[in-house]
């Protein structure tokens, strides 16, 4: 049976695209963000996840205000990456697990979760970045399985209604029968930033850090907020945190933290990195 | 629900994309969401009235385009995802859209955005 091997967090900030494709990762601006992946990729090779499920939010690329849907997944066979409009170039294609995108969509629907199915699917910033710091090289070992929360356009999804996600996603992946599957659920995006209005460039340091400590032991902490709670905290654009819970509601239990950085600004976000495992 | 932390005010200088702006601004944002496509980028900047035209832009709108002035692309229904194409197109980044927003230089903006993380 396949198992949850642990959780992979990180900011998804467009200027860490431009920073890799510049060859700037070592410059004083972006250095102690990028200092966080080498210990991380450590951790890769010992633990070999084999499939990727990455929860992150469309900006734009895949889907429009024509079709929002709240909750959707990816189950094609591969996926590409495409321009976004602003000129960060763009990756190698992914391939897609199935077997695991077919099986999730069965469990999640019969566990009272209707996300939208996508048998083609374009895979933005969100998506790709994350995967290039973790494997720069692009030859990407892992299938993944994308799954897509709405933070566009509101009313978004709960903050309970996406842990519970969470936890529904961990308890498929675990009825899931691929031989010796190793799944690394990453959640992207976050956290404190806020791109538009008048207070553009809110960051809240001091509830990042709460947050972060509650995905350790207590992930049903940040659900205490309500949505526009949460948007007052962190920002139009932290919200994107709802990504990190629905990922660690897939890990059951308490975890064990084996990496953290927080780092502010890159462009106009606190910019996290966290890794976590099952601490039994 | 009543057992969440509610917040009963608007959140001062944080437009929420909901219902009444998604309403307000499609074209708008149909026309942002164009600029994914490079030969759109181009036809834009070639004939910027005729691109505005075709996606049938309201005067509001086409008056915010033509300020490319980010409150005022708000205001007429923009969401933020769609105008970082707009912006994208004149190189802009989001400290230069955040200096715009705020009324600060954007050698101001960053400083506050420095200072964000030392407390």
């Amino acid at each position: 049976m396949a198992r949850v091997i642990g959780n992979l967090f990180t900011s998804h900030v467009p200027a860490i695209g431009g920073a890799i494709a510049r060859g700037r990762q070592q410059e004083p601006y972006f250095k102690p963000f990028f200092d966080a992946f080498p210990p991380i990729r450590h951790w890769l090779a010992e633990a070999r996840p084999t499939t990727v499920v990455m929860v992150y939010n469309d900006h734009g690329l895949n889907f429009f205000l024509d079709k929002m849907p709240t909750f959707a997944i990816g189950a094609a066979p591969g996926y590409r990456n495409a321009d976004e409009g602003w000129g960060i170039p763009q990756v190698k294609p992914f391939v897609g697990q199935e077997d695991l995108s077919w099986h999730l969509v069965e469990q999640l629907v019969a566990a009272d979760f209707d996300l939208v199915t996508c048998q083609e699917m374009l895979v933005d910033h969100a998506f790709t970045l994350p995967m290039a710091l973790l494997w720069p090289d692009q030859a990407w070992p892992v299938k993944v399985v994308p799954l897509v929360v709405n933070t566009v356009l509101f009313p978004l999804p709960s903050a309970a209604r996406c842990l519970k996600l969470g936890q529904a996603l961990g308890r498929a992946i675990e009825t899931w029968g691929g031989d010796d599957e190793r799944v690394l659920v990453m959640g992207t995006g976050g956290l404190s930033h806020q791109l538009e209005g008048e207070r553009a460039g809110h960051l809240n340091k001091a509830f990042d850090l709460q947050f972060l400590d509650s995905l350790i032991d207590d992930p049903a902490w940040a659900t205490q907020f309500a949505i526009n709670e949460l948007v007052r905290q962190v920002g139009t654009q932290g919200i994107e945190l709802l990504n990190w819970l629905v990922a660690r509601g897939a890990l059951a239990g308490r975890a064990r933290e084996l990496h953290r950085t927080y780092h502010i600004p890159i462009s106009n976000t606190a910019a996290a990195v966290q890794l976590l495992e099952p601490a039994r | 629900m009543n057992t969440l932390r509610q917040v009963q005010d608007d959140i001062p200088g944080t437009p929420l994309f909901d219902g009444r702006a998604a309403r307000r601004g499609y074209a708008l944002n149909r026309m942002c969401f164009s600029f994914n496509d490079a030969a759109n980028r181009a036809e834009f900047v070639r004939d910027e009235d005729a691109y505005c035209a075709r996606y049938g832009l309201n005067p509001e709108q086409r008056e915010a385009i033509r300020n490319r002035n980010v409150l005022q692309l708000l205001a007429a229904g923009g969401n933020a995802y769609y105008l970082a194409k707009f912006a994208g197109i004149f190189g802009l980044d989001m400290q230069d859209i955040g200096a715009q927003q705020t009324g600060l230089s954007k050698a101001e903006f960053q400083a506050r955005l420095l200072a964000a993380g030392r407390d």
